[in-house]
């Protein structure tokens, strides 16, 4: 018994090993989280699939076992105990219960044997009546359901447990032991995976999964084995016509669905059906889930902006989701791996929290105070990563259209250095037209060496009053003008912060610093109107959205250098194709679970709310000897047995 | 003396006229129910609407005291739905919503009436006053109503938000927590009359006065009293019954735990005097462990149950299903050690009280800092 208990302990000990450490993720990510030797350690002790590990297996074997083995032991004493009213108790023993209630009597022993019967039988006994020698004895019992929710409780334990063991990848396990079956960890197409690491569509049991794009089909599903994949063929061909995702009105996603068609192995089509999340469909006694969606290839058309270039010319680039592009650029070749499409995102727009939209780069990262009211679909947006020659690559998210931040319109690029990380956002201001071409134009003019004496002395002249044009001062502010955009060219802020350190006193430098700012403002507006006369485009107005253009401008600018790549891809159009992620399964041991599981119901109930109990009454010419007992002695108990006492007094009475 | 040696009366002899008015009302509200809102039901919905109408009968006649709170919850809640006018924003504006029964204000209601009643308990155990200790449980039946009136208007105002919005009020954590509450409180009331002793009231309060105090937290700190939209995976009749049944456990469990700390005390002879004796405590403890693990055992299969029809697989091991199963064994394991080795006393109650914190973990830590399938109540 201490070793049921015992079991029951290890096994929810060794349950909780497999909800700390997340189980079955790609093994790289484990090597990274725990350094190579724990990582070894760990994968030998199965820490990365708890649940299936050997020594697990045999922890739950041994609870099928001592389960078993106590069935076994118990159960002929259980079933005579059930059937027997122990009918040969002596009245000695019965005299040594705990129980026990005398009472003196004038009636005849059968008389009060009569009354006493119907007594316990409209209390739910089941009566027995003995003729002794001397007198009579009424052997009585109840509840005995108790002892047959112990045969089913535990009879459901062992059921289950083999259904579960049915359902799980012990005959893989067998075959990978004696070497019939390899795990396939090469990532190569499908249908070159070897028959070693296939299993065949008479498989009784497997839990597998595959993404098919729209229009397109599959036959087979991969099973995640330890670091790589099993491929499981399957008796029929499933094919994607569409998927589907309805929206709430609030943009959260409201039904996943996908209309498949079902086809035989010759070709024949099955069946066409719809599946959703909690409605999945079941042929040939494969079930087949709504799991998980993705993109399935998009079709986008692309416009590249060269962010250092000192032109505001822009190029097209084409590609599609899940495929990759090469672009050449002056630092050598990039490629350009297209990762995923989101048509739809719902962000979280908060209320102005000042803090974090000050800062252009965190503006939408991973916000970690929720408020829902402020969640707004934002439209499409693309991910990539950018790959230079070296093999270093960033990754990028895009959105198609713009956001408003702070009041005003803005075109966001996101990017970060590795997955774990939240995007940092790139934030690119929009002009009267909504679009972000004037910001390119003033870009490039401000990059634009050639360009820098004309912008400074048009500054220049602009900053002083009508009479003091032509100096000594106009030269000097011409002069510093130009150091202060080219140092400005050169890196954004930074070098500007970096030459006031350098130069400035300390005591004067945040002076230094505005006026520094100013300059390269009305600098800035300057270079807009060259830009826009060499663009043959009308001046730009005087006007208050000018002014915070060009200043988004020049923060745009000092965050590009920062940005990671000499690039901005503007998303123009898409043609979307999705793809419906699809779990099907085989699980013959379901039945049995669920067997069972009811079995465990009712024994529960019978075992915990059906209180056993046996009632004797002892009657001699005069007396009458009650004695009760039970296997389990509860409060209940002691007021049923005062109860019963009472009522023999006054049915001798 | 003599009625005890008669046979018990076949049940629907002991029946008074006051239980067949309420079969009579239970069964017409959930028809009319069925006639007014079937064909927005599936098959399986209708099958619970219509196996609830004889579970909540029956259970009314086997507990009275529950005919009297449906009968009123029911009235206050069609009241407040009147006031609606079909109209959410009447929730501001109307003095009854506003005031006393939106389902926002009848759940503060509850709230307050539960902290009242820990506190009223508390004098009572400690002054030795019987009418202060009635009074606590008052509190409580009033705290109870205001809480399923609150969930009862929550779940028709989620329908004025959207018709596509709708659902029962048991989806995320705001709302379970509001649950628990409610069912600890009435498994405890049910004890309170069974037992005839009111004063584990005020240990029993302690563990629902944490949960209010998360409510509390959760909807003014967290802003998460907001009615949402089920994400796909919840849309699902199981829902209706998986949810209340895991509570169940989940409240017998912490209702055991607050037992055990009684005991634990009692036996140092601290409150001794003042707290019924350590059989009874014991004993109900025993029971409470009882129920909730039958209820435990029910929840737990149909999670998996529904785990078959909505992840493929009844089975997944995730941290919530497998946080699940260390409380079952955890709770199976004491019953052994009571029920085949027999044992009693302090022991025992630790082990409910630790229970307590494997409870918990299961509830609110695996949301909190494990990630799984199950979708609802992010912390
Ligand atoms: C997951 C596994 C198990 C569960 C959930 C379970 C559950 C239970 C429960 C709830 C009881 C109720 C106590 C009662 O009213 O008698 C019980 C009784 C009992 N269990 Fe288990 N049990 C399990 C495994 C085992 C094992 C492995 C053994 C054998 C070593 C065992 C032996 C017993 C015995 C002898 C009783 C007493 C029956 C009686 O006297 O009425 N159980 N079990």
């Amino acid at each position: 018994m201490r070793f049921a208990i015992s079991l029951l302990s290890i096994l929810a000990v060794a349950s909780i090993i497999g909800t700390v450490l997340k189980q079955s993720e790609p093994y790289n990510n484990y090597v990274i989280q725990f350094g190579p030797f724990w990582f070894e350690a760990y994968e030998k002790l199965g820490l990365y699939d708890v649940y299936h590990a050997a020594w697990f297996l045999v922890i739950l074997t041994f609870l099928v076992v001592s389960t078993s083995v106590c069935i076994y032991r118990n159960a002929p004493n259980f079933a005579r105990e059930m059937k027997s009213f122990r009918e040969h108790v002596s009245e000695q023993s019965l005299n040594a219960f705990k129980h026990k209630h005398e009472a003196a009597t004038t009636q005849a022993p059968e008389a009060l044997a009569a009354s006493a019967a119907r007594y316990l039988e409209g209390q739910g006994y089941k009566v027995k009546h003995v003729a002794r020698e001397d007198g009579v004895l009424l052997a009585a019992k109840a509840g005995s359901w108790n002892r047959v929710g112990y045969f089913l409780a535990h009879a459901a334990i062992v059921l289950i447990c083999i259904g579960g063991l049915v359902d799980g990848n012990l005959v893989f396990k067998a075959q990978q032991l004696f070497g019939y079956k390899k795990i396939e960890t090469r990532d190569i197409p499908q249908s070159q995976v070897p028959a070693i690491s296939r299993l065949s569509p008479s498989n009784p049991s497997f839990r597998g999964s595959v993404q098919i794009p729209e229009g397109s089909s599959a036959d087979v599903v991969f099973l995640n084995v330890a670091d790589g994949y099993l491929v499981q063929d399957l008796p029929f061909t499933v094919a994607l016509k569409q998927f589907r995702i309805e929206h709430y009105t609030t943009g959260q996603p409201k039904n996943f669905e996908s209309d498949i068609e079902l086809f035989d192995r010759s070709g024949k089509k099955i069946r066409s059906a719809t599946l959703a999340v909690n409605h999945p469909l079941i042929q040939d006694g494969i079930a087949i889930y709504q799991a998980s969606f993705a993109d399935g290839g998009t079709r986008l058309s692309l416009r590249g902006w060269n962010l250092f270039a000192p032109t505001a010319s822009s190029f097209t680039v084409e590609g599609a989701v899940h495929q990759n592009a090469t672009l050449t650029g002056a630092a050598g070749d990039y490629t350009l791996e297209f990762i995923d499409f989101r048509p739809f995102n719902v962000e979280d727009m908060g209320g102005g929290d000042a803090a974090t939209t000050r800062n252009a780069m965190s503006v939408l990262g991973g916000s970690s105070v929720s408020d829902k009211k402020h969640l707004r679909n934002v439209g499409p947006s693309f991910q990539y990563k950018l790959r230079d020659s070296r093999g270093q690559a960033r990754e990028f998210s895009n959105y198609m259209l713009p956001l408003e931040l702070d009041g005003r319109w803005y075109m966001m690029s996101g990017v970060r250095d590795a997955p774990n990380e939240a995007f940092r956002y790139l934030r690119m201001p929009l002009d009267a037209e909504g679009n972000i071409d004037t910001f390119m134009r003033l870009r490039g003019a401000l990059l634009d060496p050639a360009l820098r004496p004309e912008i400074a002395a048009a500054f220049a002249r602009q900053a002083l009053p009508q009479g003091e044009r032509g100096g000594d001062l106009e030269t000097k502010l011409t002069h510093s003008a130009e150091q202060v955009l080219s140092l400005f060219a050169q890196g954004g802020f930074q070098p500007l912060g970096k030459f006031i350190e350098e130069k400035v006193p300390a005591a004067e430098r945040e002076k230094a610093a505005g006026t520094y700012l100013r300059i390269l403002e009305l600098a800035g507006f300057e270079a807009l109107k060259i830009a826009d006369r060499e663009a043959k485009l009308p001046p730009p107005k005087a006007d208050d959205a000018t002014g915070w253009l060009v200043r988004d401008t020049l923060n745009s600018m000092s965050d590009m250098f920062v940005y990671g790549a000499p690039v901005y891809l503007q998303l123009m159009h898409y043609d979307e194709v999705k793809a419906s992620g699809l779990q099907l399964t085989r699980s013959p041991g379901k039945n049995v679970v669920y067997f069972g599981s009811l079995l465990l119901t009712l024994g529960v109930f019978f075992m915990l709310f059906v209180r056993e109990r046996r009632v004797w009454l002892l009657i001699k010419p005069g007396r009458a000897l009650l004695a009760m007992s039970s296997a389990k002695h509860t409060i209940d108990f002691e007021k049923e047995f005062t109860q019963h006492a009472q009522a023999l007094d006054s049915l001798t009475k | 003396m003599e009625l005890a040696l008669n046979q018990p009366a076949p049940l629907f002899k002991r029946l008074s006229w006051f239980d067949w008015l309420f079969a009579v009302i239970v069964a017409s509200g959930g028809l009319f129910a069925l006639s007014r809102f079937g064909d927005f039901m599936d098959p399986y919905e209708k099958g619970i609407l219509l196996a609830s109408i004889p579970a909540l009968g029956v259970f009314g006649w086997f507990w009275k005291p529950f005919r009297t709170l449906f009968l009123v919850v029911g009235a206050i809640s069609l009241f407040a739905i009147s006031q609606y006018h079909g109209d959410l924003a009447r929730m501001d504006q109307a003095f009854f919503l506003k005031y006393l029964i939106s389902s926002q204000a009848a759940i503060m209601w509850m709230c307050a009436l539960f902290g009242l009643a820990t506190l009223t308990y508390w004098s009572g155990l400690l002054a030795r006053s019987e009418f202060t200790m009635k009074t606590g449980s008052a509190l409580t039946w009033s705290a109870v109503a205001l809480g399923f009136i609150g969930l009862m208007v929550r779940w028709y105002e989620s329908y004025l938000i959207g018709t596509d919005v709708g659902h029962i009020p048991v989806s995320n954590l705001y709302e379970v927590f509001v649950l628990f509450c409610l069912i600890t409180a009435m498994l405890y009331l049910y004890y309170e009359a069974r037992y005839q002793t009111r004063q584990m009231g005020a240990f029993v309060l302690l563990v629902i006065s944490a949960a209010v105090g998360f409510i509390l937290w959760y909807a003014l700190d967290r802003d998460a009293q907001g009615i949402q939209p089920l994400v796909p995976a919840l849309k699902s009749w199981w829902m209706k019954l998986h949810v209340p049944a895991n509570f169940i456990g989940y409240g017998s469990f912490s209702i055991s735990a607050m037992l055990g700390a009684a005991y634990l005390l009692a036996r140092r002879g601290i409150l001794a005097s003042r707290l019924p004796s350590l059989e009874v405590i014991d004993d109900i403890m025993y029971k409470s462990i009882a129920i909730g693990f039958a209820f435990f055992t029910i929840a737990t299969i149909l999670g998996a149950m529904w785990a078959a029809e909505a992840w493929g697989g009844y089975w997944s091991w995730d941290p919530k299903e497998t946080w699940a199963l260390i409380v079952w064994l955890n709770y199976a394991a004491w019953l052994h050690i009571r029920l085949v080795k027999g044992l009693r006393g302090p022991m025992l109650a630790w082990w409910a009280l630790g229970g307590l914190i494997v409870t918990t973990f299961a509830f609110l830590g695996v949301n909190m800092f494990l990630s799984g399938l199950h979708s609802y109540g992010t912390l």
